[in-house]
């Protein structure tokens, strides 16, 4: 008899079960996006150069970036300092301010649109001021970095919390003790032990901000060439029957978000040994 | 280096976990702060780093009261129960956080700092794990440098809280010899916190021991052994059996135990004087203040196991159970014996609170 592992399945309940794993993972994760590609391509490179190279889609492409290149940056600062704030400190509303962090997952979408519209839309609240002012925020620019601004909060501060509540508050009071600033602290000792995991929730936030289509489109008004972000102008083209131009921009977003996500995996591979070397 | 602490007082929510603390400790002094836990040690050595703040009273330090000066600015040494060290930081730049923080003004240079760090990582004797990281050392050499980091501010007083308690018994035993060789040599102002009487007996030039929030006696080793403040101390200290009895004008008398009464002039403790009143009482008895007599009597030996010349022994009194040190070959188990107290500390139940 050879020996087992105490925990061994039988041989063939192994299999089965990797192997049903993977079918499904083919079937509704690759396959899409092998189809994707493939409708993408079904004409050659010569369309999808075409339906990446006109004006809206690159307007479409450029806006898509700006979005993300705004509020990426902006979630990040706010994530690290909820975070900061809910896993170091004791103070009455921790709870509260937990749950209003995660309120953008649990909302739909289009509610995370809606309420810029009811805020600021020309029948909103502020939106008789901002006409008078000459301010357009819903089907411009600044609505769709609020919307995505809200849809994208929680990413980065929801992988921080777990980890910055793991390793707890000493490291901050010993660098008190020896003389430390709270700034010194926080860039000194509480960035750097929190930074692949910050990476890894700006990565994640960075797909969102960029894949995002529900809230977005309540806000956008669906200018093209103005206020179309990259999946918006999918949906266009989708619906115009435009399907090789769909599918080439499709193809485009989803490589954007591959990009992403292996640069997230190769981080958190290279991270904690690559530690080592620093 | 002076340090005074006056009607702390501190609680979380309803728990009070400090009243009243009052203690003063010279220059030089090793200290330990001694209780079982939920006795308000931590806290007591959190508010004196700034870390904590008490409700009501004052540290002075130096004659300085330090209510407003915060942790940063204490010049007070902390090494934490599990140490705290920078992860991402390596052995070297650890020990060299303290000064890189400085202000620019009284920052040392680059050379000066490392120099400071390679001597008192030598100090250490652990000069060879200056590039290694804290996740690549063992408990022991962590430790080492926990306090090599605490030491580069060149503190004016050093905190420990549970220096020993993460490390395993050999290393233990190790590290407090050192411990305290480091404390002369240096000439700190050390207070540690611990749960361990051996450990607070053999290092400290003096012990506080705690209880639920109160210092109960403050005195060197051999007088808290010898004279404990209390019923508490002398349960806690000393590896004494508590009995509950009965204090009469001549005598203690034993509750619920077939112990011959103990005459007066035998107790020791504050409740042994002639005038010091009767009643209720609790009387402590360690393990070599009794003596078995074979032949048929009180008690029978349930059990001996030897240690270091003597025999540790258990014996069925009634329903209880006591331990004592015997002579070797006195008594087989199983074979009866007359067992009596030769004495006890005895302090009356409703004995006041004393003060250290």
């Amino acid at each position: 008899m050879s020996p087992r592992p105490a925990i061994a399945e039988p041989r063939w309940a192994r299999i089965f079960l990797c192997g049903l794993a993977l079918l499904l993972l083919a079937l509704f994760l690759l396959l899409p996006l092998a189809a994707v590609f493939t409708e993408a391509l079904r004409r050659g490179w010569g369309p999808v150069w075409q339906a990446l190279s006109d004006p809206d889609a690159i307007a479409a492409i450029e806006l898509t970036l700006l979005v993300a290149a705004i509020a990426v940056p902006v979630n990040t600062i706010g994530g690290v300092a909820g975070a900061w704030c809910i896993a170091k400190f004791d103070f009455p509303g921790r709870a509260l301010l937990l749950a209003l962090i995660e309120l953008p997952f649990s909302v739909s979408p289009v509610i995370s649109g809606l309420v810029w519209v009811l805020l600021f839309g020309a029948h909103g609240w502020f939106g008789p001021w901002l006409q008078a002012h000459d301010l357009q925020i819903v089907f411009a620019l600044p609505g769709l970095v609020l919307a995505t601004l809200f849809v994208t909060f929680p990413f980065v501060a929801r992988t921080l919390i777990p980890l910055m509540q793991e390793q707890g508050r000493s490291a901050e009071e010993a660098a008190a003790t020896l003389g430390a600033s709270g700034w010194q602290t926080f860039f000194r000792v509480t960035l750097p032990e929190i930074r692949w995991a910050l990476l890894s929730g700006v990565l994640l936030c960075n797909a969102r901000a960029m894949g995002e289509f529900g809230a977005v489109s309540v806000v956008s008004g669906h200018v093209r060439g103005e206020t179309n972000t990259m999946p918006l102008h999918i949906e266009i083209l989708y619906n115009e029957y435009q399907f090789v131009g769909a599918f080439a921009v499709a193809a485009l977003l989803a490589l954007l978000a591959l990009v992403t996500l292996a640069a997230k995996a190769l981080l958190e591979r290279g991270g904690p040994r690559g530690s080592l070397a620093a | 280096m002076s340090l005074a602490l006056r009607g702390l007082r501190r609680s979380f929510g309803p728990a009070q976990a400090l009243r009243d603390i009052a203690l003063e400790v010279k220059g030089g002094e090793f200290v330990a702060l001694l209780g079982p836990s939920g006795s308000g040690k931590t806290t007591l050595l959190r508010i004196l780093a700034g870390l904590d703040f008490p409700d009501q009273g004052e540290v002075r330090i130096d004659d300085q009261d330090m209510a407003q000066v915060p942790a940063r600015h204490r010049r007070i040494g902390f090494v934490f129960q599990h140490y705290a060290l920078f992860r991402h930081m390596t052995v070297f730049e650890n020990v060299a956080f303290g000064l890189r923080v400085r202000p620019r003004s009284s920052r040392p240079h680059e050379a000066e700092i490392a120099a400071r760090v390679r001597r008192l990582l030598e100090r250490m004797q652990i000069a060879e794990l200056e590039r290694r990281l804290p996740e690549q050392i063992s408990g022991g050499q962590r430790q080492r440098v926990a306090l090599a980091r605490a030491l580069a501010i060149e503190p004016r007083l050093l905190l420990l809280d549970e220096p020993f308690g993460a490390l395993d018994a050999e290393v233990r035993k190790g590290l407090r010899h050192w411990l305290r060789a480091l404390h002369v040599e240096l000439n700190l102002t050390s207070l540690f916190v611990t749960h361990d009487q051996d450990e607070a007996m053999e290092l400290a030039d003096r012990v506080a021991v705690m209880q639920a929030g109160r210092i109960v006696q403050f005195d060197t080793p051999a007088r808290i052994l010898d004279q404990p403040a209390n019923g508490f101390v002398a349960g806690f200290i000393g590896q004494a059996q508590r009995f509950a009895g009965r204090l009469t004008p001549q005598e203690l008398v034993f509750d619920g135990i077939p112990l011959a009464p103990l005459p007066r002039h035998r107790l020791l403790g504050e409740a042994a004087a002639p005038g010091a009143g009767q009643g209720p009482a609790e009387a402590f008895i360690r393990a070599h203040e009794w003596r078995a007599t074979p032949g048929p009597g009180n008690a029978v030996l349930t059990s001996a196991r030897p240690a270091g010349g003597r025999v540790q022994a258990v014996f069925a009194l009634g329903d209880s159970l006591v331990e004592a040190e015997l002579p070797p070959g006195l008594l087989e188990p199983g074979e009866p014996c007359q067992l009596d107290p030769l004495t006890a500390r005895v302090f009356l139940a409703e004995a006041p609170f004393a003060a250290p």
